[in-house]
């Protein structure tokens, strides 16, 4: 996003922040954050693309309400007109295309009326299928988790993501050698994808909050937290949503504070910050143990005050709509151990993480009890680090990323079982505690430091390579 | 409490304070801070004036200020031996090395032959050169140099640099107005001094909004100076690159003149006639710089891309005779490097022709130094 994007949406947030308090609040959040996802999908060399994906986004969306929704709900007389509301948004976009609007949604170029119509009419039949099933099975919520889960890998994977290039390719004429992975930007899918499956494993345990079509698709697409998160549980988001006291001045100042923190956090320290900061580019250049050193530092910082930048602005632009989002970051970097560095660090993903895989995991291996606690630990910290690096992209850097934190994770525990009972035998005066606590920061940085060569370097041997610059090793 | 928000002593508040920045401390304070460099202090200083369109791979950029460009160079070091003797080695693109690493370059090379005057001083060289084709620009940066204290100018020169409409072009010339404005009147120059192509400030262009981009390309210099510290990177070294035109047009014409129709006054000889003024007594070198001599199709109508044989001639017999009659110390190397040692463009070359450049000059500004030092009683 860069800072015109941001500026508009500061209008735009501040806009429905203040008409949505006069009434329509759920259908103007809808209708901007639905207009705001076609507005920022960038623009792509895959013909017609960059309208057809925020395009299947509602679709999937929708798609997922169904076959989680109950059956009274499906039919309630709102379903239909936020279906119809949907459609005509979708047409409206689509006739750009022929009302010389081309500004106005400078990064698509939709296709010929005839094809988006066939697509909704397509849609349409599919959803009102769906809509006469009484339940889904849970076997069904599992073959669309995974479906889900598919389409993740397929994007996340450069192999099948240029494959998926070369196919779009085929499909609308352009030429099938000049696929490339990178083709395919999918605007927030990665953040998308997680909404909906937290709400489809929530329904298979019988656990989801009930919410309408139209709410369903406001916690999907909610347009401040689309790019960067955070990811909110949609329980929390639905009390969020009806307008509640808080006078629209409040809003504004509150939310101002925050969206200049997140402005200042990321246009100027993250964005200055990325000058010097290790990346791909840079790994052959270094020349010296210090100058890697410094590189390593640079990005260390320039990651979180961009990530942490870009939530505050999301904090801050949902606010002027009176929506509160959940903090994503914490002090992470001044945490005493690596635990809590990821109890502090992208907290949604981790909460989300934690809920979805490693309890469900650890309560499934030490239910077989053929496993140590000791192996139970290895297995779910290392698994689920793992998990987590290869949401960034399924590349062999993120891998031994997630390795990284994962072995990080599971020393820090096996250590802090066996010192802290002796340690407090000892008897240590308090005076040492900031001491010991500031040994502790000073390792935890260093060892998430260390760990962004690995998430940086797209090859192993550049990754290597920095290791051994950092450590002196080579001159 | 947030009721208690008084919003016009707010608005008023934040008013004044941006009128006290914007009109007062930033057109008072700017001079200075064009100065301030974390060059020769935290980082050591650049080998050549920062120039650049890529920052991403180069870090490094083109700004226009003279002081934040003289400040992050290593001419502006205080450091280093107090007894050396200084040369600043004016000139285009050909001098400041594009496609070359600093030590490439003709002044790399010639500080890497560790010459020393008669007395013993090691001679340290400068590569002033910058990446434009103007005499004007040359003389701007020589008066702006003679402030870091040279011992000795050399001066490389190409006809390029010397059409009158030329002078005014290099974005470097127009966008410093004040100061090419005042040596053109303080010495008298054959140049407009109001020339359309200078981008004349005023006193909104001194404010803080006026001065926006100024500052954050000297910001965004500083910040580069940390990469060019560890990497000693200045500039993006593509894997190939277009090598210079061999075969070449069929066209006799340079720029609007065709031949026997360029006459003396079309070409800025007046700059080189008042150098020696503007450089007081520090001595100059002049040397018209190698050019690529291409024996491709139509190479009987032109040397090169540049230059129709005719333009090129009489240009090299106006400066023989000027520095005849003017007492110049010119040297004139116009064939002196063979046509495969051109990289892209007909005055670059490659580090073996510096190499080859940097013998012959170094040959100059030996037989300078012994014919202008002083002898020891």
């Amino acid at each position: 996003m860069t800072i015109h994007d941001v500026i508009v949406l500061i209008g735009l947030s501040l806009f429905l922040g203040w008409v949505t308090r006069k009434g329509q609040r759920k259908n103007l959040l809808l209708l901007g954050s639905s207009l705001v996802f076609y507005w920022l999908q960038p623009s792509l060399p895959l013909r017609y693309l960059s309208f057809w994906l925020p395009t299947a986004t509602f679709f999937l969306v929708i798609l997922s309400w169904v076959c989680t929704s109950s059956y009274q709900q499906r039919w309630e007389r709102e379903t239909i007109q936020t279906a119809g509301f949907m459609t005509l948004i979708i047409l409206m976009v689509g006739l750009t295309r022929y009302l010389g609007l081309g500004n106005l949604f400078a990064t698509l170029y939709p296709p010929r009326l005839l094809r988006v119509v066939v697509f909704l009419l397509v849609t349409l039949g599919v959803i009102a299928i769906l809509l006469r099933k009484e339940t889904f099975s849970n076997a069904a919520l599992w073959g669309l988790f995974s479906f889900f889960l598919l389409l993740f890998v397929i994007l996340k994977t450069p192999y099948f993501a240029q494959m998926a290039s070369r196919m779009w390719r085929y499909v609308v004429d352009q030429a099938p050698g000049l696929a490339r992975a990178e083709d395919i930007k999918w605007l927030g899918f990665s953040y998308l994808t997680f909404r909906i499956l937290h709400t489809i494993r929530d329904r298979i345990k019988g656990r989801l909050s009930e919410s309408s079509l139209k709410e369903y698709l406001i916690y999907t697409l909610f347009f401040p937290a689309i790019s960067a998160g955070p990811i909110d549980r949609i329980g929390h988001f639905l009390r969020e949503l009806p307008e509640d006291q808080r006078s629209f001045e409040k809003d504004i100042i509150q939310g101002g504070r925050r969206l200049v923190i997140g402005l200042f956090k990321k246009f100027v320290v993250a964005d200055t910050l990325s000058m010097i900061a290790l990346g791909p580019e840079n790994v052959s250049q270094i020349q010296s143990t210090g100058g890697a050193w410094i590189l390593l530092y640079a990005f260390t910082l320039q990651i979180f005050f961009d990530f942490s930048g870009y939530t505050d602005m999301a904090i801050g632009l949902a606010r002027f709509m009176n929506i509160s989002l959940p903090e994503n970051f914490n002090k992470p970097y001044r945490r005493q151990n690596l635990t809590q560095f990821w109890n502090n660090w992208h907290m949604t993903l981790t909460k989300w993480i934690r809920s979805y895989f490693f309890y469900p995991l650890t309560r499934a291996l030490r239910s077989k009890g053929t496993f140590s606690v000791f192996g139970v630990l290895l297995i779910t910290q290392i698994s689920t680090m793992m998990l987590i690096g290869l949401w960034h992209g399924v590349s062999l850097g993120f891998v031994i990323w997630g390795l990284w934190h994962g072995i990080g994770l599971l020393v820090q525990n096996r250590w802090s079982t066996f010192f802290k009972s002796r340690l407090s035998k000892l008897e240590l005066p308090s005076k040492l505690d900031p001491w010991l606590g500031g040994v502790g920061t000073f390792l935890t940085f260093h060892y998430v430091a260390l760990g962004w060569v690995w998430f940086v370097t797209p090859h192993l041997s550049q990754g290597w390579e920095v290791m051994m610059w950092l450590l002196g090793v080579v001159s | 409490m947030m009721s208690d928000i008084k919003w016009w002593r707010l608005l008023l508040k934040t008013m004044i304070l941006f009128a006290i920045f914007n009109f007062i401390l930033t057109p008072l304070l700017m001079d200075g801070i064009e100065k301030i460099s974390i060059y020769n202090r935290v980082v050591p200083g650049r080998l050549r004036f920062p120039f650049g369109e890529d920052p991403n791979r180069s870090y490094n950029l083109s700004l226009f200020s003279l002081d934040a460009s003289f400040a992050s160079h290593v001419v502006s070091d205080p450091g280093g031996p107090s007894d050396a003797y200084r040369v600043f080695v004016f000139g285009d693109s050909s001098l400041w090395g594009t496609l070359l690493r600093p030590e490439e370059t003709l002044v790399g090379q010639l500080n890497a032959l560790d010459l020393e005057t008669e007395n013993g001083s090691p001679i340290r060289f400068f590569n002033l050169g910058y990446p434009t084709l103007s005499l004007t620009k040359d003389l701007m940066l020589l008066e702006k140099g003679l402030e870091y204290e040279p011992d000795l100018i050399v001066w490389l020169v190409t006809l390029e640099s010397f059409p009158q409409h030329k002078q005014y072009t290099s974005p470097i010339v127009s966008h410093n107005y004040r100061a090419v404005r005042e040596l053109i009147l303080e010495y008298d120059l054959d140049l407009d001094p109001d020339h359309e192509e200078f981008i004349k400030p005023g006193y909104w262009d001194s404010t803080l909004i006026g001065q926006r981009r100024n500052l954050a390309d000297i910001f965004r210099l500083q910040v580069y100076g940390i990469m060019w510290g560890i990497t000693r990177i200045d500039q993006h070294y593509p894997e190939s690159y277009e090598p210079a035109q061999r075969d070449l047009d069929p066209d006799p014409s340079f720029y609007q003149w065709e031949e026997g129709e360029m006459e003396t006054s079309d070409l800025a000889y007046s700059i080189l006639k008042k150098a020696d003024q503007v450089a007081e007594d520090v001595p100059i070198l002049i040397v018209n710089e190698p050019i690529l001599i291409s024996r491709g199709a139509n190479s009987d109508i032109r040397y090169n891309f540049y230059y129709p044989i005719w333009a090129y001639d009489q240009y090299r017999r106006d400066m023989q005779n000027l520095s005849s009659r003017l007492d110049w110390n010119y040297v004139d190397l116009w064939d002196l490097v063979l046509e495969d040692e051109f990289t892209n463009s007909a005055i670059h070359l490659t580090p073996r022709g510096e190499s080859i450049l940097a013998e012959e000059v170094s040959e100059g500004i030996l037989d300078l130094l012994n014919s202008s030092m002083p002898v020891e009683e």
